[in-house]
């Protein structure tokens, strides 16, 4: 799967890393890096990362995230 | 004259070319769809991949963590387009409105988004480029060849400029316990984009990781072995260094040559455009059909005096895809203007660097919060009671604070946050190095008012280094009077 942090919206709650740790980890106190191409097998910790991130800042492909989240996504776009 | 007929048309069933595949150029597709267009799409891109992402390659790709073929970016939705990847555009007949590509194919559109980006200066010698275990660093090749020389275990690696790229590769290297030099030719690390105040702090940083940093030297020569590899660096001071691996990271080159002939403004600091992103002719009368986005645009900023700005940040390719593209196929009174605070982070020695607004811009400098002492900081940057910029070391909360004072030209000093305040808050000279010394140069520049930089494109190479002799002695004699007034 294809993701993406946008590190200037990140704050560094860091909520993320927990949920996803072999995708996302810290370097330091606030620096996040993670991998933008994770195995298959993460999706579901990913997607509960994306989800747990306070300002939104995991973006997540649209095209081979499945239609629930496609959906989901479109709607967070919508209220935005 | 365009009518909303015409608008209508083209959202419809119109023409549309991209020259660029990577991040703006994939954004903006994305939003040209999202706004309704349906007619045909075109995305042409030089490299042979789909769009990455690049801020990985300088730190998890080159810790070995990440692939550098790993980065692929999102897709935020279908986009349907025409893919011409692997195949370079080679010019732009504005008359004909057809784009020509290096396999001697024509792409005609109705309407055209240049977003070509930059490319990676390479060592200027070149001889010494070619040598084996010298390389730039911008693209996922470049990064894959790069990671590869890091992972063979050299007995030292030479890092040649210390902006932000630089430094990251630097942090890498101690992290794999691999001895670096860094050569930088300006007083400090990161002094281009965040003045010599800021940088010397980033100067600890990197020493106290390890680093064998040379401030104020240049890299005079590179030396090869029998079989053409890189084995010995000679610096400007005389001293010499085993290494078998370069970086050269001396900023980038907009790539504007496919431009030439095309009576564009298009020139060394990037194509120029309106607000609204579309392009400007070379007399600086704006095109109708021509949008332009990305690290190769260059656009009034209302913030800055109106002055060209011109931003390598990776939300300026994401925000002005956006606006490109609603502007493209929307009716002339619905046009958005392109406002970005830039904005920008790098990850380096453990410690999180956050940019907001233009530092460069800045000649004054206070310490907002925290402690510069422990690396954990914001920082404030002013011009003439005006704040500009802000810089955050792990403090990146803070940041949004700093953003709301610079959209509105909040005063400087600015207001305080009164929480976690630092010992020293006098304002103090931000000193920045003087423009001219090429690995200084900021990722993020104000370049003028003129939108073909006629004067920049055509100064001759002796009249440059005469110019940038008398910058030195001007910067020199403002330091001298910043110490009286201090």
């Amino acid at each position: 799967m294809r993701i993406v942090v946008d590190l200037n919206r990140c704050l560094g709650y860091a909520q993320c890393v927990p949920l996803a740790p072999k995708t996302i980890k810290l370097s330091g106190e606030e620096a996040l890096e993670y991998d933008p191409n994770p195995d298959d097998s993460q999706r579901q910790q990913v997607l509960r990362a994306a989800a747990s991130c306070p300002v939104q800042a995991i973006i997540v492909d649209h095209l081979d995230a499945g239609p629930e989240v496609q959906r989901e996504h479109s709607e967070k776009r919508k209220r935005h | 004259m365009s009518t909303p007929k015409n608008e209508n048309a083209i959202k419809k069933n119109g023409r549309i070319v991209i020259v660029g595949a990577s991040l703006a150029g994939l954004r903006a597709a994305e939003a040209l769809r999202n706004e309704g267009f349906t007619g045909h799409l075109t995305i042409i891109g030089d490299e042979p991949h789909d769009p990455y992402d690049r801020p990985p390659l300088s730190k998890q790709v080159q810790k070995g963590w990440v692939r550098a073929d790993h980065t692929k970016l999102p897709r935020l939705r279908e986009i349907n387009a025409e893919w011409k990847l692997g195949v370079a555009a080679t010019s732009l007949d504005r008359a004909k409105r057809v784009v020509r590509l290096a396999n001697g194919e024509q792409i005609g559109g109705d309407r055209l988004l240049i977003a070509t980006g930059v490319r990676a200066r390479q060592w200027p010698n070149r001889e010494e480029a070619a040598l084996k275990g010298v390389f730039t660093l911008r693209t996922c090749d470049d990064a894959a060849h790069l990671q590869a020389a890091l992972a063979a275990n050299p007995r030292r690696v030479l890092v040649i400029g210390a902006g932000f790229i630089g430094s990251e590769v630097a942090s890498v290297c101690r992290t794999l316990g691999l001895k670096v030099t860094v050569a930088e030719r300006a007083a400090a690390p990161l002094a281009g984009a965040l003045g010599n105040v800021i940088g010397a702090i980033a100067a600890e940083m990197q020493r106290d990781a390890g680093v064998d940093l040379r401030t104020g030297v240049s890299v005079s020569a590179l030396e090869g072995d029998a079989k053409g590899h890189v084995r010995r660096a000679h610096l400007s001071d005389g001293s010499t260094l085993d290494i078998d691996v370069v970086l050269a990271s001396l900023g980038s080159i907009r790539n504007v040559e496919w431009l030439d002939g095309s009576g564009l403004a298009a020139g060394f600091w990037g194509v120029a455009c309106d607000a609204g992103c579309r392009a400007f002719d070379i007399h600086g009368v704006v095109t109708d059909h021509i949008f332009v986005a990305g690290d190769v645009a260059r656009s009034p900023h209302v913030l800055y005096e109106y002055q060209f700005l011109s931003t390598e940040f990776w939300g300026n390719a994401v925000l002005g895809a956006q606006i490109a593209a609603h502007n493209m196929v929307c009716a002339e009174t619905d046009r958005r203007p392109y406002l970005l605070v830039p904005s920008n982070w790098s990850g380096q020695f453990g410690v999180n660097i956050k940019t907001i607004g233009v530092p460069a811009f800045g000649d004054e400098l206070i310490f907002t919060q925290g402690s510069p002492k422990h690396r954990r900081f914001a920082a404030a940057y002013g011009r003439r009671g005006r704040i500009v910029g802000a810089v955050t070391f792990d403090h990146g909360k803070w940041l949004q604070f700093y953003k709301a004072q610079i959209m509105r030209s909040g005063p400087f000093p600015p207001l305080q946050a009164e929480f976690d305040l630092p010992a020293d808050m006098r304002v103090i000279p931000a000193d920045f190095p003087a423009r001219g010394v090429p690995t200084a140069a900021p990722d993020v520049v104000l370049t003028g008012h003129d939108p073909s930089e006629r004067v920049a494109e055509y100064r001759p190479r002796t009249a440059r280094a005469e110019i940038r002799k008398a910058a030195t002695a001007a910067n020199k004699e403002q330091k001298k009077q910043w110490r009286v007034a201090s």
